[in-house]
């Protein structure tokens, strides 16, 4: 069963190109389909939240992204460029590794476990990538992941390996690590839900800052609505393997329209 | 009573010394090609070629359910029928390479597999290459619980040495044999082999969990 691809873009032009474009993509694990022809497109600098119910498919996406998962159907475009497949005579074929790690390096993510390099320590974690796959010498590499970690408050503790660390010290230096790949895009898969509540602001004004001070384009799956509501520019509310509604989040929060939205909402609500 | 003849023991001590050198070789050597064997084998099978993996776990099957005793002989004397003519020393490391090989890639597969697949994607998610995810991010800590079966299998290739004095690799079974058949004493040679065997092995395991232990250290996974 082949896609007739001739419908897909082979790059995105325009004025108003987005950063990243979800284009009728599908994702099965065998007879289950998790992502059912997901459209989704967000634009450079935006920051767009994911809610929904457990296994709705909202790791799914960021990991699509990331590519730490295939996807059985339609095209992922990153800045223009397809991430999923490249251009071979007139049209597009799905991508070799080489193309993948070429457009990978604009993507950046943060798990909700952390996944810090255990071995290494908060600085040698977040100078791996610069030095290994970024080239840059040690030098530069330090004096770049010093800086993110300072930013990230976690400068004093650059010498510490992640088991010395607090859940939410850990987060801080994951973050620290994937900005130092100077990504255009950073995924944040829960990465609060694993942090005890009264260090989940140390993490959430992390983000906060970077919403503020740079000009990255953010995608964020989480279960705190209030923070959800506070940062983002879009929400999108997934049910089933694709997108029941999206909006601002004034509009979603304070006036869903959809039945499956409000009964979600209010489930949160009275959980909390 | 049979007595115990001290002259003995100090007349055959220089021909021992040099059939231990030779022990010490056939461990050391065989180990070195194990080492890098079971990397080879334990890599081949995490490919994306199905057929490879297939091929490569039935052969390490293959060596792990046979005698090493067996798979010496057919180096030594199968071999020269296919054409492949060996020295009883070369015969002999390859077949204790290659033994040992398969049992340490199966160490170093469950110090793979003990790795989280959040280290793997934390690795893709900054982009690291296959080759340096491996090097820099999964054997390093692949290593720590693999480097205790390592060490046990280093003292389990030095104990099987004796397997090669079949084929006549000179080392310390095969010279307290040869001593015995000249002399018809059996007592002192066998000893003395026994005796080898255990001054060498005994600090060896010691050194070996020291070694572990540091290992663990270094790495900094002990809290
Ligand atoms: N490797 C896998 N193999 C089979 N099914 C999978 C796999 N990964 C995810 N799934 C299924 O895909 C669906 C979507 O999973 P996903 O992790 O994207 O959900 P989610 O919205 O992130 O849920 P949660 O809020 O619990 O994290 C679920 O039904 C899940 O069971
Ligand atoms: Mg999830």
């Amino acid at each position: 069963m082949t896609e007739d691809m001739s419908r897909y873009p082979l790059r995105l032009e325009g004025d108003d190109v987005p950063m990243v474009r979800f284009q009728n993509v599908t994702k099965r694990y065998g007879p289950l389909v998790v992502l059912d022809q997901l459209d989704l497109d967000v634009s450079p600098g935006e920051m767009v939240t994911i809610i929904g119910p457990s296994g709705s498919g909202k790791t799914t996406v960021l990991r699509m992204l990331m590519t730490l998962e295939t996807i059985n159907g339609g095209v992922i475009y990153v800045d223009g460029e397809p991430l999923t497949h490249v251009e071979r005579n007139g049209q597009l074929v799905p991508a070799n590794s080489k193309h993948v790690r070429r457009i990978r390096t604009k993507i950046g993510m943060c798990f909700q476990h952390f996944n810090l390099f255990p071995h290494m320590t908060a600085l040698g974690n977040c100078m791996e990538g610069p030095v290994q796959v970024l080239g840059l010498s040690r030098r530069e590499a330090e004096e770049r992941s010093l800086e993110l970690l300072d930013m990230v408050g976690m400068a004093e503790k650059r010498d510490e390996h992640p088991s010395r660390l607090s859940g939410g010290q850990q987060q801080r230096v994951a973050i620290a690590r994937a900005l130092a790949m100077r990504p255009k895009v950073m995924l944040f898969d829960e990465v609060t839900s694993a942090l005890d509540p009264e260090v989940i602001s140390e993490v959430t004004n992390v983000i906060r800052h970077l919403v503020g001070a740079h000009h990255l384009t953010m995608l964020m799956v989480t279960h705190q609505m209030g923070f959800a509501k506070e940062i983002s520019d879009r929400v999108c509310f997934f049910y089933n393997g694709a997108i029941e509604e999206q909006g601002t989040p004034t509009k979603l929060f304070e006036n869903p329209e959809r039945e499956r939205t409000k009964q979600f909402l209010n489930a949160v609500l009275d959980a909390n | 009573m049979i007595e115990w003849r001290w002259h003995l023991v100090w007349e055959l001590a220089p021909r021992f010394t040099d059939a231990a050198g030779k022990t010490l070789l056939a461990a050391g050597g065989g180990y070195a090609i194990a080492v890098i064997l079971g990397l080879v084998l334990v890599l081949a099978q995490r490919t994306r070629f199905r057929s490879l993996t297939f091929a490569v776990r039935e052969f390490v099957e293959l060596i792990r359910s046979t005698p090493l005793l067996l798979q010496v002989f057919f180096v030594f004397y199968v071999g020269p029928q296919f054409g492949l003519v060996l020295s009883p020393w070369t015969a002999g490391l390859i077949a204790i390479g290659v033994h040992y090989g398969a049992y340490l890639s199966e160490v170093y597969r469950g110090g793979i597999e003990s790795v989280p697949a959040g280290q793997w994607e934390a690795a893709k998610a900054i982009n690291l290459s296959a080759a340096k995810t491996y090097r820099r991010i999964v054997i390093p800590q692949a290593l720590p619980p693999a480097v205790s079966g390592m060490g046990n299998y280093l003292v389990g290739i030095f104990k099987d040495t004796p397997m090669l004095s079949v084929i006549g690799v000179t080392e310390l079974m095969h010279t307290a044999t040869a001593v015995g058949a000249e002399s018809y004493r059996y007592l002192e040679p066998y000893t003395m082999v026994g005796a080898i065997f255990l001054a060498i092995s005994l600090p060896a395991a010691y050194l070996i969990s020291r070694f572990e232990k540091w290992v663990r250290r270094t790495l900094g996974m002990l809290k």
